[in-house]
């Protein structure tokens, strides 16, 4: 059963993936960021991180995206093409590279095995003791970085204001 | 101890970690060409963004393959992070836009030899 | 007072650190004073010195005095020893002597100059070297004042340093001794390798006691190749042919220089080395022989080439030439201590031409061509009647100084089976003579030839230069009885007694028989050919004084050759030094260093420079080809993981 849903949204996902490179328009791309985003949440909650899954529709889908649409609105939305590609060859290479570094990485990947996940008490215990874990170690062991992160947070906030303001 | 071990069954639907690695790589290369492959700055930026979830895809399913809870907590923060780039990207982005009024990669080369 | 030996060659030295250092600020009296002051207390302690040597018994004449260790190496010792024995005793006094009256001459004749103090120091330190040269008691140290002196008579002659002239003669001196000194270093090499000392004391002993190891040597043997290559090194030091060429040229230099260094004293280290070498030379036939036909070669040479030449100082550099030859033939036919004798003699009768000569360019105002003077008998008489007791000397007359030495020479080489030399060397005799008067009529004798112009020069010169001419013509005079022959009944020979225990390690063949009838001949033989000479001179230049350019005229093709010095300058040019000019030049200029090392170093550049021009293409500004190479690099190191690593 898994299984099964691991395959179709991961299609979901590759689907929505392609069409983010492939599409002319940034719009579309930008709108099937959204579905991708949204079929990987749902692998989250597979892999049993449901929090994670919540934080990413809420605030990947959620809040980034939104700022990316807004941003694509307000410049250029509709932009019909751009001129032609002067610099083909780098796709080309960019594409052989890709291809390569996949060819590369599958046998890697499937030799990981480890010994037949086991599954810990906290996940048989139910869902929220893996967000009450989850708590619990990042307000203790993680705690620097997380403050560290909303210092981040300001100043992003600071910068992005001031970058895009207008010049009087 | 006999009954958490009993507990420990594998559950034979279960999927290996690997296809979710797979799914991982996969999405991570297609955002790395879609970055060489894309023009305008918005979609090099969704591609970023595509890539950094191939890689919090990858932290989660080890954080669950290795039953620990540090790459779910690590997620957390490269998704702080994200959010704090792409908003001060999108802020230089409109600047660009303000000044050059092109959202094109290969007209923003002016810092080369 | 031998004790104090050190301080003879440090006053100098002192004297000239000082002046060298602070003289240019200070007042000329206070620089001539340190120069003099510093000579003449050399040569009041060297006299000290030689008076304590005398007081010991003959064969414990041998002073070493040690200063300090300067090479010590394994078992090879090179130490700051000096050593006082009666060879070294007449040396010593000749350069403290002669020098002293020297700086004092030129303290009247340099009055003028703005680098007064610098030519003291530099005379000074030719005193330093000089001394460290004859005190020296190992090859070593020797040698240290050999290139010492060689130093200082390149500073002097380049003393105009103004003038290109000056310039290119000092570099031909420093050059041509340089040559020589090869062979003399050379020398000095297989000394060490034969006898693993370089102490005088320690070689000649060896050489002394071991007539097996150092047997007589008839063919070419160690020996004999020792006392060549130590010769080259004489030829060169000592104006000797074929490295005498610089000498006339050396007379660029002030008047005061040539009289010290390139008559009495620098040139005479040569002399001084071969006899103090005795114990090699002697037992070398072949090195003997060299050394003889090369003195009486350079000797006539130089006599033949002097009877023309029209610059006054150039007539006393060719007679100090001639007169250094006639020094070697007597090293050459055994009589060692004939050759110190004329190097006494000479240094006193030619320092007194070559200091007078000063005065009479002084006279007049600069001009240095004989043609252009005469008559200045009766405005110099000091410098006129000091001269003619110095061209008498020199022409051998009796009982001058110059009539001693020059016959013992004369007599040696008749007694040791050289008949041809004694011939050579009588005709030198008169040659020398002749245009040595020739010198002195022309100059003092005749119309008055000098331009109107320099007539207020045209006075007797100041005491502190008349005072030295009449010192050294009292020596000229008086000098030559210490080495008076037993012939004329006053005794043995004083001076070759003396000089015994300096020779002691020389090798003596069977002595000829003594003739006292035949030497008194002889003697009377020399002087009358000297006689003859003067008359020659007297009747060309007073009494018919057009029939010097008449005679010139019919046998022109001699008279060029003669005048032209034999050309032997421009052969010299042609076979070594426009070669070596223009193969640097060409070759080691234009193509080696050019082409060659500096295309390479900026061909590097080059390389660089374009390789670097290759990579500057990789920074375009486009952010696709940077996230391009940024991808391969990741995809690289994944390769490398996947692929090589396993």
């Amino acid at each position: 059963m898994e299984l099964w849903l691991f395959y179709f949204f991961g299609a979901i996902a590759l689907l929505a993936a392609i069409n983010l490179v492939v599409s002319r328009r940034v719009f579309y791309s930008a709108v099937s960021l959204i579905v991708c985003l949204c079929a990987i949440s749902a692998v989250y909650m597979l892999l049993e991180a449901p929090f994670i899954a919540a934080v990413q529709v809420i605030v990947y889908a959620g809040a980034i995206m939104v700022l990316f649409l807004f941003v694509i609105m307000l410049l250029d939305p509709f932009s019909a093409g751009t001129l032609p590609d002067k610099r083909r060859y780098l796709s080309y290479i960019a594409l052989a590279l890709g291809t390569g570094s996949l060819v590369m990485l599958y046998p890697l990947l499937k030799a990981y095995n480890p010994a037949k996940t086991p599954r810990s008490i906290d996940f048989v215990t139910g869902g929220t003791g893996t967000l009450k874990h989850l708590g619990e170690t990042l307000f203790s062991a993680y705690l620097l970085p997380f403050e560290v992160t909303s210092v981040l947070i300001l100043v992003a906030i600071i910068g992005a204001v001031v970058l895009a303001k207008r010049q009087p | 101890m006999e009954s958490l071990q009993y507990a420990m069954q594998t559950d034979p639907s279960q999927v290996p970690t690997t296809y979710y690695l797979i799914l991982s790589a996969l999405l991570f290369v297609i955002g790395a060409v879609g970055v060489i492959l894309k023009r305008n700055v918005i979609a090099i930026f969704l591609c970023i963004e595509l890539m950094l979830n191939a890689a919090n895809l990858s932290f989660v399913a080890f954080s669950r393959s290795l039953s620990q809870v540090h790459g779910q907590i690590f997620v957390f923060f490269v998704m702080v992070v994200a959010a704090a780039e792409a908003a001060v990207g999108l802020a230089i982005t409109i600047v660009l836009y303000r000044n050059r009024n092109t959202l094109s990669a290969d007209d923003a080369d002016i810092m080369k030899w | 007072m031998i004790d104090y030996l050190w301080l003879v060659p440090l006053l100098p030295l002192a004297g000239s650190a000082v002046n060298g250092l602070v003289g240019k600020r200070l007042p000329k009296p206070f620089v001539s004073s340190v120069a003099c002051g510093s000579a003449g207390a050399a040569f009041v302690l060297a006299m000290g010195a030689v008076l304590d040597l005398a007081r010991l018994a003959p064969d414990q004449r041998h002073a070493v005095r040690f200063f300090f260790d300067w090479i010590v190496s394994g078992d090879f010792a090179a130490k700051a020893e000096l050593l006082l024995d009666p060879l070294s005793a007449v040396m010593l006094l000749v350069v403290t002597g002669v020098g002293f009256i020297i700086h004092v001459y030129s303290i009247g004749y340099m009055h003028a100059e703005d680098g007064y103090y610098r030519f003291f120091s530099y005379l000074n330190l030719f005193l330093f070297s000089m001394l460290t040269l004859v005190l020296a008691n190992n090859f070593l140290l020797m040698f240290v004042g050999w290139e010492g002196v060689g130093l200082c008579s390149y500073l002097l002659i380049g003393y105009y340093f103004d003038r290109r002239s000056a310039g290119d003669a000092g570099k031909k001196a420093f050059i041509v001794n340089r040559i020589g000194d090869a062979g003399f270093v050379l020398g000095i090499f297989l000394i060490f390798v034969t006898f693993n000392s370089l102490d005088f004391g320690e070689v000649f002993g060896q050489i002394a006691e071991g007539p097996q190891r150092f047997p007589v040597e008839t063919g070419v043997g160690l020996l004999t190749a020792i006392g060549l290559l130590l010769f080259v090194g004489a030829t060169g030091k000592s104006a000797q042919i074929p490295l005498y060429v610089w000498l006339p040229d050396a007379m660029e230099g002030p008047t005061p220089v040539s009289a010290l260094i390139h008559a009495a004293t620098m040139v005479t280290a040569g002399v001084y080395m071969v006899v103090r070498c005795s114990a090699i030379f002697s037992r070398s036939q072949v090195a003997l022989e060299v050394v003889t036909v090369v003195g009486i070669l350079t000797a006539l040479m130089a006599a033949t080439i002097g009877l023309v030449q029209r610059d006054i100082k150039r007539v006393l550099a060719y007679s100090t030439i001639s007169q250094l030859g006639y020094m070697f033939v007597a090293a050459g036919v055994g009589a060692f201590s004939a050759g110190i004798f004329h190097l006494m003699t000479h240094a006193f009768f030619k320092a007194l031409l070559f200091l007078g000569a000063g005065c009479v360019i002084h006279a007049v105002g600069g001009e240095q061509d004989l043609m252009h003077m005469g008559g200045l008998r009766r405005h110099t008489p000091v410098t006129h009647w000091t001269m003619v007791t110095g061209a008498l000397a020199i022409s051998g007359i009796f009982p001058l100084a110059g009539f001693f030495s020059k016959d013992e020479i004369l007599w040696s080489a008749w007694v040791n089976n050289h008949p041809a030399i004694w011939a050579f060397g009588l005709l030198t005799a008169g040659l020398t003579a002749f245009y040595m008067f020739r010198l002195i009529f022309l100059s003092f004798y005749g119309p008055e030839h000098f331009p109107q112009e320099s007539r207020h020069h045209l006075h007797e010169a100041t005491p502190s230069m008349t005072l030295p001419l009449i010192a050294l013509a009292i020596l000229s005079v008086v000098g030559g009885f210490v080495g008076a022959p037993s012939w004329m009944g006053l005794g043995p020979n004083r001076f070759e007694h003396f000089l015994e225990p300096s020779l002691r390690f020389a090798y003596r063949p069977q002595p000829g028989e003594a003739n006292p009838g035949l030497e008194m001949a002889f003697a009377a033989i020399s002087v009358l050919v000297a006689l003859i000479g003067i008359s020659v001179a007297y009747r060309f230049y007073i009494s018919r004084p057009e029939s010097a350019d008449a005679f010139a005229q019919r046998a022109s093709l001699l008279y060029r050759l003669l005048f032209r010095k034999y050309y032997v300058d421009e052969g010299y040019d042609a076979v070594f030094v426009y070669p070596t000019v223009s193969g640097s030049t060409e070759v080691l200029w234009k193509i080696m260093d050019v082409e060659i090392v500096d295309g390479a170093v900026n061909g590097v550049g080059r390389v660089i420079q374009s390789w670097a021009g290759l990579l500057k293409r990789v920074q375009n500004g486009l952010i696709r080809s940077y996230a391009t190479w940024i991808l391969l690099g990741a995809v690289a190191i994944l390769f490398y993981i996947a692929v090589i690593r396993g």
